[in-house]
């Protein structure tokens, strides 16, 4: 039986995504679990994996192209099948939609042969067809859409996967037609920190498709080439997602500078006796906000529709600059993290996330954010805030600078730190007592290691 | 507590409700000097004598409407239907009398009877005489409808029933009459309304009532003994009103449900279930809620047809496995 292959909806927000590279050619023999494609999402890279076996009959979307989720990008099937009802139907619906050779939306499922006559009473819901394995299912690629892109989850699976902050979207399932089901979530909760990554780093020429009028400019000429750059689907999603934020959250900004010197020789101090795994500014930063937090539960919070929701936990985005965009992976619990787990835990991730191996529910689901770019020699900065976060911290770089102490003019290290705030949630008070003692943190250190 | 049959049980809360209330009294085909068709009404002519306990004429529509008639004026008749299967003659006094008349006289009669009789199949009895009528009965508003699944249930609904001051249709099962099972001493009463746990479990929740509680207890312990799987059995005891509470909080810890009866499945009882559970338990789900029922056929005499259309054990155990997506491959 022909395995279509589809455009699968690989994170929560994905509406599309780009077919980075054909792993396989037409012709090409397939086993169950071959990787035949690249896929950019709005956030990661990752892998197609063949879900049947045969040959690769059909590539319908070519390397470069975008197509929206669910598109049938490529047939798998015996070598003398006929899938010329498959292609028509694809073909069909590609015009239909107006979107060329992209933009096809996949057909239904072929029909999966009739379950076996119940011998019993028992009034049935299509059981599973033999292309289901009764066992364990192997730990494949996201297989959960049908041709229409739908996720198929029970609906106990989506409340779990929503209360837990994990992405339905990376758990393969292991119900009919691939619905993912509770103990599917039971097991992505239980083994998610030690998942394999499924995304692949991004190869560094991709993301950016640059059309140059001219490979060299002539001597006396501009300087500068025209270039068009398309939109990745990071950057796409990076668009979207602030502009829901600066449209209806109103944000409010409160700046503060804070006397690092304590903090510095705190560092200094922690460090000399490590021989790995030393803390960064950033490190103590991330610590001070999330002891900050919990003293002030009501910046830990998000605006719903009915109410506001005070988390139950500290979970730090922290936003990394990457070549053509931005991800936020999160340090989970880090209310409950000393310095050593902090700066080992946030190294790692920092570096996954620059080599885009970040899992999607390492970048969900943070209940605060720290933007820094106080290596960019920037003083001070404000943040737009990632919903429904209710707060964003922007840190600016520490400098010496002259400061009046008690009288006296003294040279002292002092950093700059904006905190954009969503007014539904943090009124002005609350976010400057909030300031307050994040400042007091760091300048009375000690504090933090208690 | 006593160790009684449902037969003895249901004996006795005759006996007991006729002596508390002389307004009580039972009518119907052979239900004295015979001792009923089933030996539920023994010895009663000899204690109570025939005004209390009356022979009647095969005649089902008219002693049924004796006993509408008899509550109308303020006794307490108990209209023994030999078995529901004849309960088809009566269905115009039951439905259109006993169901309507409290509405229809602006509250002025209430209608205190209790139409009781064994119903469901039993073995090799035919189309005619092996059907399960709760569901026929369970779509009129103004009846009430009770199928007790062990002797303590059958004494204590049918007393309740009795003390009801609506008419109940009171369907008992003729393969449960020889099943023992302890029984409350004293004035043992089954409130009307309430389902009742018959096997506390987490995996998965059967919903069901009468002998099909049995058949989903089997199930449950080759569930638990080969598949590990974890059923909780509830056991409806009330169809109309149905307990709708404590299914769903029986769903909403499991996540996965099957709904097992014994009758016909179009519009059945277990559809209203279901109906039930999708709209109030709709995010708790963990798959399409299954279905066991009998086929949806006329029962055949022949007794190999007759176990392919009446629900096995090993029919619950291939759907609890299906909606714990645990299906075995068929064994060829």
């Amino acid at each position: 039986m022909a395995t279509k292959v589809v455009m699968a909806q690989l994170s929560p927000t994905m509406e599309e995504g780009k077919l980075i590279e054909w792993k396989l050619a037409e012709g090409d023999a397939v086993q169950p679990g071959d990787i035949l494609a690249e896929i950019e999402t709005d956030k990661a890279n990752m892998d197609v994996e063949a879900m049947g076996g045969g040959v690769l009959r059909a590539i319908l979307v070519t390397a470069g192209t975008t197509a929206p989720v669910g598109t049938l990008i490529g047939v798998i099937a015996d070598p003398d099948e006929n899938i010329d009802a498959l292609l028509t139907e694809a073909r069909a619906e590609a015009v239909a939609s107006g979107g060329g050779a992209s933009g096809a939306s996949a057909p239904t499922q072929p029909a999966a042969p009739a379950p076996p006559a119940p011998a019993s009473a028992v009034i049935p819901e299509p059981a599973p067809t033999a292309a289901q394995p009764a066992a364990a299912p192997p730990v494949a690629a996201p297989r959960s859409t049908d041709g229409d892109g739908r996720l198929r989850a029970s609906p106990v699976a989506r409340r779990m996967a929503e209360q837990s902050g994990i992405a339905l979207a990376g758990i393969p399932g292991s119900g009919p037609a691939g619905r993912i089901v509770k103990r599917d979530v039971e097991a992505a909760l239980r083994t998610a920190p030690a998942a394999q990554a499924a995304a692949r780093a991004l190869p560094e020429s991709t993301g950016t498709a640059v059309s140059a009028p001219a490979a060299t400019a002539p001597s006396g000429g501009p300087r500068l080439v025209e270039a068009v750059i398309e939109h990745s689907q990071m950057r796409k999603t990076i668009a979207r997602r602030l502009v829901e934020s600066i449209g209806p959250v109103p944000h409010f900004f409160l700046t503060t500078e804070i006397d690092m010197g304590r903090a510095l020789d705190m560092r200094a101090e922690l460090n000399a006796g490590l021989e790995q795994g030393k803390v960064g500014v950033n490190d103590l930063l991330l610590k001070a906000v999330a002891e900050a937090l919990v003293r002030h539960p009501e910046v830990n919070a998000s605006w719903e529709d009915q109410a506001i929701r005070r988390h139950g936990r500290v979970d730090l985005g922290m936003a990394v600059a990457l070549e053509d965009g931005l991800i936020t992976p999160v340090l989970r619990n880090a209310d409950r993290k000393g310095l050593e787990a902090i700066s080992v835990e946030s190294r790692d991730l920092i570096e996954r996330a620059r080599s885009r191996k970040l899992l999607p529910e390492e970048y969900m689901g943070a209940t605060f954010t720290i933007s820094n770019l106080g290596m960019f020699e920037i003083d001070e900065f404000t943040a737009v805030i990632n919903p429904p976060e209710a707060a964003i911290l922007a840190v600016g770089r520490t400098e010496e600078r002259v400061v009046v102490v008690e009288g006296q003019m003294e040279v002292r290290k002092r950093m700059r730190v904006t905190m954009s705030c969503d007014h539904r949630v943090i009124d002005g008070a609350v976010g400057a007592r909030f300031l307050e003692t994040f400042k007091a943190m760091l300048e009375n250190p000690l504090v933090m290691v208690l | 507590m006593a160790v009684i049959t449902y037969r003895e049980a249901l004996n006795q809360a005759l006996r007991e409700e006729m002596d508390r209330d002389d307004r009580v009294f039972l009518i119907g085909e052979e239900v004295g000097v015979y001792d009923g068709a089933y030996k539920v009404s023994k010895g009663l002519l000899e204690d109570f004598g025939e005004w209390r306990v009356r022979d009647t004429p095969i005649a089902e529509h008219g002693f049924s409407g004796m006993g509408v008639g008899a509550a109308m004026v303020g006794l307490r008749p108990v209209v023994e239907i030999m078995t529901w299967n004849f309960a088809h003659l009566a269905f115009d006094q039951i439905v259109n009398h006993a169901a309507k008349l409290y509405g229809m006289s602006g509250g002025q009669f209430n209608i205190p009877v209790v139409f009781r009789g064994p119903g469901g199949a039993a073995l090799q009895l035919g189309a005619q005489h092996s059907q399960a009528p709760e569901q026929w009965y369970a779509n009129v508003p103004g009846l009430k409808v009770c199928s007790p699944a062990t002797p303590a249930d059958a004494k204590g609904l049918l007393k309740s029933a009795i003390r009801d001051d609506d008419p109940v249709v009171f369907v008992e099962g003729e393969r449960l009459y020889n099943m023992k099972g302890e029984v409350p001493d004293g004035d043992h009463l089954t409130p009307i309304g309430v389902a009742a746990v018959a096997r506390p479990g987490s995996d998965v929740t059967i919903v069901t009532y009468s002998k099909m509680v049995q058949t989903s207890l089997a199930a449950a312990e080759t569930l638990a003994s080969e598949d590990g799987i974890d059923v909780e059995v509830i056991d409806l005891r009330t169809i109309r009103p149905l307990d709708v509470d404590m299914v769903l909080d029986s769903v909403r810890k499991t996540n996965r449900a099957v709904v097992v009866e014994e009758a016909t499945p179009f519009a059945a009882v277990g559809a209203q279930v279901v109906d039930d559970i999708q709209r109030e338990a709709f995010d708790f789900l963990d798959a399409p809620i299954a279905r066991v029922a009998g086929l949806d056929v006329p029962m055949p005499y022949a007794r190999n047809l007759e176990k392919l259309v009446f629900p096995q054990p090993q029919f619950v155990v291939e759907a609890v496995r299906h909606v714990c997506y645990r299906d075995r491959p068929a064994v060829v």
